[in-house]
């Protein structure tokens, strides 16, 4: 499989991109800081122990550049099956609510520029006749939650728009996957108190993984947030104006 | 495990705010219950001090103003530990990337969070392993350079630093320095075994060794006394790469020191089994055990059975590396066994010039004193390595696994002095207990070792718990 990869420097990505270079998937990374896509780059050949690992530089702050990146992509690898996205920003609700500009950049990188990189990707997906185009959405898309008001809002959008990419081009050859990952220790999530089911970054790509072969539409990583979900997707909403989840 | 103090600092936590309200209205104030959350960290041997890990992927940024950094946290004792006043460190297993290897020489360049297991699942499929077989895998290169870990080859092998060609580290001042045995050699030799008092290392260089093939020719042999294990160890070194010694340290007199010898080889491909070693699930300890489950009794039982559940005669078997190397990474979490006081191990080097009878002093006293230990790994050393106060010298080491209880002190304090006698000392990456002033008397290159950390950290920025506690730094 030929992946272009947005986000393999970090956390999940990075264990996803890992598991995807040990088997023996090409792999062209795209990314913000160009040296530490070249680390990362060195890190998957190794890790492969064959073949090249391509870079290109694409930020989801700077969607002029999402086209020529994808081309870089497609070229690097000769040909694109695949398209991942892991990238995003996270800032916690107080951050967010303090600065106002803040909240402005992220939900334009986590849901306006996101949809734009995915447009790009699925047209070219397309037009090879289809391919798998993975995104990783969240949990906090699922209800409108207090500790993830503004973060969730832009996962929300995100999700429906996946959720409606797969519905109209499924058809097509496009295989749409969400990832709605719960709380998974990462960096990103560093600092702050973990819940109970708490998932580590290898076996949530390793299910994700599983996801992607089989194209499947929505997956909840680790399994248990899909319960969890159903669960506060189901409370009345005087239980969600009490509750601090 | 660590909940946040704060509830504001609680996004994704279940509890429920009419409930917290009721607790603050209750008490305004509730010292109690921020106390009971307030962050802690600990080492292997679950003895926790106030402290919190920062993690990224980006290591240079997280070690600009911390006073230590931290791997998987497999040192026992408090050597991963934040000193008192500065209790935030940072955890480099996040920048865990391979960034060159060189499959002819066998060169490897990684970040510091690499952990041995990711190294070897990547690279014994290719023919290489690690050059020092250490006891458990669950450990970053970044600690196994700062403990200058040594291993069941290390009569032949000597320690991790031996294969280690450059570090890149930050040092005290901020400053990001590359050393070898060319630049920089003092700082080079004080961070190796420097348990990450000279630098934080960022990244590290090492050479690989090549092996025929990825299984273990292993042979094991009980043997009935002290004397014998020690000249059987002796007879082992020259022709095998691999030595260790287990030893049923509660039994007395005659049988003083009798145990299981195991020798190992890596396999010729011929003898070898044609396909590769798979992983295995590992089963864990889902929750502390209560403190009396290990007490005399239960490890005299145990080690009665586990001598003679071996045949008296030598057993000769293919296995798996796993299984040869890191027969305790089998169990996750074996570190709960201990109960909620947690454990240590103290583990020494008796010196070749203490003659022969050192070991049998020490398990004399051992068990006159009473300690109960259900691993006790005896192994020769070979030559001293380059670290200014790395740990392995020639002669015989010695370690056994101690539950925290009211009289571990005195019998740490006791062992201490008998190594003093002996001319030997004891492994920081274990210690937990050993005082300062016998720290100092057991270790005449300290003076050596601290004029280097003064010279790159004239301020003593870089300080761990366990520092404090032996080197007398500032809290």
């Amino acid at each position: 499989m030929k992946v272009a990869f947005l986000g393999a420097t970090k956390g999940m990505g990075r264990a996803l991109a890992r598991l995807l270079a040990e088997r023996g998937d090409d792999l062209f990374l795209l990314g913000r800081d160009a040296a530490d896509l070249e680390k990362s780059a060195r890190d998957l050949e190794a890790r492969a122990g064959k073949g090249r690992c391509g870079t290109a530089a694409c930020d989801l702050e700077k969607p002029e550049g999402f086209a020529s990146a994808l081309d870089a992509a497609e070229a690097g690898l000769g040909g694109l099956d695949c398209v991942v996205v892991t990238a995003g920003l996270f800032v916690t609700q107080d951050r967010l609510e303090e600065d106002v500009e803040l909240a402005r950049r992220l939900l334009t990188a986590d849901f306006a520029n996101t949809v734009v990189f995915c447009e790009h990707a699925r047209k070219r997906l397309l037009a090879r006749g289809g391919g798998t185009l993975c995104v990783f959405s969240s949990v906090a898309g699922e209800r409108g939650r207090k500790p993830v008001a503004i973060y969730g809002a832009a996962k929300a959008g995100l999700t429906r728009y996946l959720e409606a990419l797969d519905h109209k081009f499924r058809g097509r050859g496009l295989r749409t996957v969400c990832v709605k990952p719960g709380f998974v220790k990462t960096s990103m999530t560093d600092g702050l108190p973990a819940p109970p089911f708490a998932g580590q970054p290898e076996p949530v790509a390793r299910a994700v993984l599983r996801a992607i072969d089989r194209g499947q539409p929505v997956v909840y990583v680790p399994g248990i947030w899909r319960w969890i979900m159903l669960v506060i997707r189901s409370l009345p909403r005087f239980v969600m104006r009490k509750i601090e989840f | 495990m660590s909940e946040g103090p704060a509830r504001e600092r609680r996004p994704f936590f279940f509890g429920s705010g009419r409930r917290a309200r009721i607790r603050s209205r209750e008490d305004p104030a509730p010292r109690l219950q921020e106390k009971k959350t307030e962050p802690r960290l600990s080492g292997w041997g679950r003895i926790g001090v106030a402290g919190r890990e920062v993690r990224s992927e980006d290591l240079e940024r997280i070690t600009r103003d911390v006073p230590l950094c931290r791997g998987l946290g497999r040192s026992y004792g408090d050597s991963s530990l934040p000193p008192p006043s500065r209790p935030v460190v940072a955890g480099s297993r996040l920048a865990d990337r391979i960034l060159a290897f060189d499959p002819a020489t066998g060169v490897l360049r990684a970040e510091a969070g690499l952990s041995l297991f990711d190294l070897n699942r990547v690279f014994l499929p290719r023919g290489f392993f690690d050059p020092v077989a250490p006891g458990t895998q669950f450990i970053t290169l970044g600690g196994m350079v700062a403990a200058d870990v040594h291993g069941k080859s290390h009569h032949r092998s000597g320690s991790f630093g031996a294969h280690v060609l450059e570090l890149k580290m930050r040092v005290a001042g901020g400053r990001i320095v590359e050393c070898s045995r060319e630049v920089e050699p003092e700082l080079f030799r004080a961070t190796i075994g420097g348990m990450g008092l000279t630098g934080h290392v960022l990244e590290v260089e090492c050479r690989l060794l090549r092996v025929p093939s990825p299984w273990i020719h292993a042979e094991s042999e009980r043997i009935e006394d002290i004397d014998r294990f020690m000249d059987a160890l002796k007879q082992a070194g020259p022709r095998w790469p691999y030595t260790v010694g287990w030893i049923d340290c509660l039994s007395r007199g005659r049988r003083m020191g009798r145990g299981i010898l195991h020798r190992g080889r890596w396999a010729e491909p011929g003898e070898a089994p044609a396909g590769h070693p798979r992983a295995r699930p590992r089963p864990s300890v889902p929750f502390v055990l209560p403190g009396w489950v290990i007490d005399r009794w239960s490890v005299r039982a145990f080690n009665a059975c586990f001598y003679h559940l071996h045949v008296p005669r030598v057993r000769r078997r293919i296995v798996r590396p796993e299984s040869f190397f890191y027969p305790l990474d089998v169990v996750r979490h074996w570190n709960r066994l201990y109960g909620p006081r947690g454990f240590t191990q103290y583990q020494c080097v008796l010196p070749e010039s203490a003659g022969r009878g050192a070991p049998r002093r020490f398990l004399e006293l051992l068990t006159r004193r009473g300690g109960a230990s259900m691993l006790c790994v005896i192994k020769d050393c070979g030559a001293e390595g380059e670290g200014l106060i790395s740990f392995p010298r020639p002669g015989t080491s010695i370690a056994l696994d101690l539950p925290i209880r009211d009289g571990t002190q005195g019998l740490v304090d006791a062992l201490n002095e008998l190594v003093i006698a002996e001319g030997g000392r004891v492994y920081l990456a274990k210690d937990a207990l050993t005082r300062g002033e016998h720290y100092r008397a057991m270790e005449p290159r300290l003076q050596t070792f601290l004029a280097v950390r003064r010279k790159w950290d004239p301020e003593g920025r870089l300080r761990s718990a366990q520092s404090v506690r032996i080197l007398g730094d500032p809290p």
